[in-house]
């Protein structure tokens, strides 16, 4: 499947989610064997106000959960492919496993940059290297995230 | 390899996806891998891409989902390792 404009478009579209818990901006590629995207943290975002207390830093979990997104969620999206329609199919996800590593803080209104590089997609379960860097190139966090997809049939 | 050794194969597999709550020695050919064992389906797969490389053999949608019980995945891996 050749990467278009419109693929990308309509990825997005298809993500499950929506404020205040979606993370991916803007999907740069995607082809069989990863995705790249980006999202701004924005400074407004409420859990800043707790995390922490007058020091502001974004939660390692919603690091995880960028990484997830764009990395896996998107690719995913990519490979399960047409919906026979012409169109993508409308996901269904969980996530099943992570394992992180985090390297550097990321302040609020930062954006970051998130790689995935497929492990494999078998079963209907899709299981990414993610590493996601900041506007300076450097490495923010990386891992490894698990999760099954499959094409909801009811949509 | 025997019948007896691939079971046992099959059981070193499946217990590194057991839940802790669920001990080895429930393991038998009756068990259902989801209802009985309680695993889940991410770590299914786990233990289809264990026993693929472990028999040198590959698994198709279709043998995936006839894979309900510990016997079924006996019973797939018999009829792959005689083709």
């Amino acid at each position: 499947m050749p990467e278009k404009m419109g693929m990308r478009t309509s990825i997005l579209n298809k993500l499950p989610y929506s404020e205040p818990f979606l993370f991916v901006d803007e999907l740069i590629a995607v082809d069989e064997n990863g995705a790249e995207g980006r999202f701004t943290f924005l400074k407004a975002s409420d859990f800043y106000k707790g995390h922490f207390r007058n020091n502001p830093v974004t939660p390692g979990v919603l690091l995880t959960e960028c990484c997830a997104q764009i990395g896996l969620v998107c690719l995913g999206i990519y490979l399960l492919g047409d919906n026979g329609k012409g169109e993508v199919a409308q996901p269904q996800i969980g996530l099943s496993s992570s394992e992180m590593e985090f390297l550097l803080p990321v302040f609020p209104g930062e954006t970051v940059t998130v790689r995935s590089e497929k492990l494999y997609f078998r079963f209907n379960k899709l299981k990414c290297k993610v590493k996601m860097y900041n506007s300076d190139h450097k490495m923010v966090c990386r891992g490894t995230i698990a999760g099954m997809i499959k094409a909801n049939s009811n949509v | 390899m025997g019948k007896d050794e691939r079971y046992q194969k099959l059981r070193d597999i499946i217990k590194i996806y057991l839940p802790e709550d669920v001990s080895i020695e429930q393991i038998s050919e009756e068990s259902h891998f989801t209802e009985e064992l309680n695993i889940n389906s991410a770590h299914l797969v786990d233990i289809v891409l264990d026993v693929e490389d472990a028999f040198d053999i590959t698994l198709e949608n279709d043998d995936m989902d006839q894979m309900q019980t510990v016997k079924d995945a006996l019973r797939i891996i018999d009829l792959k390792i005689n083709k």
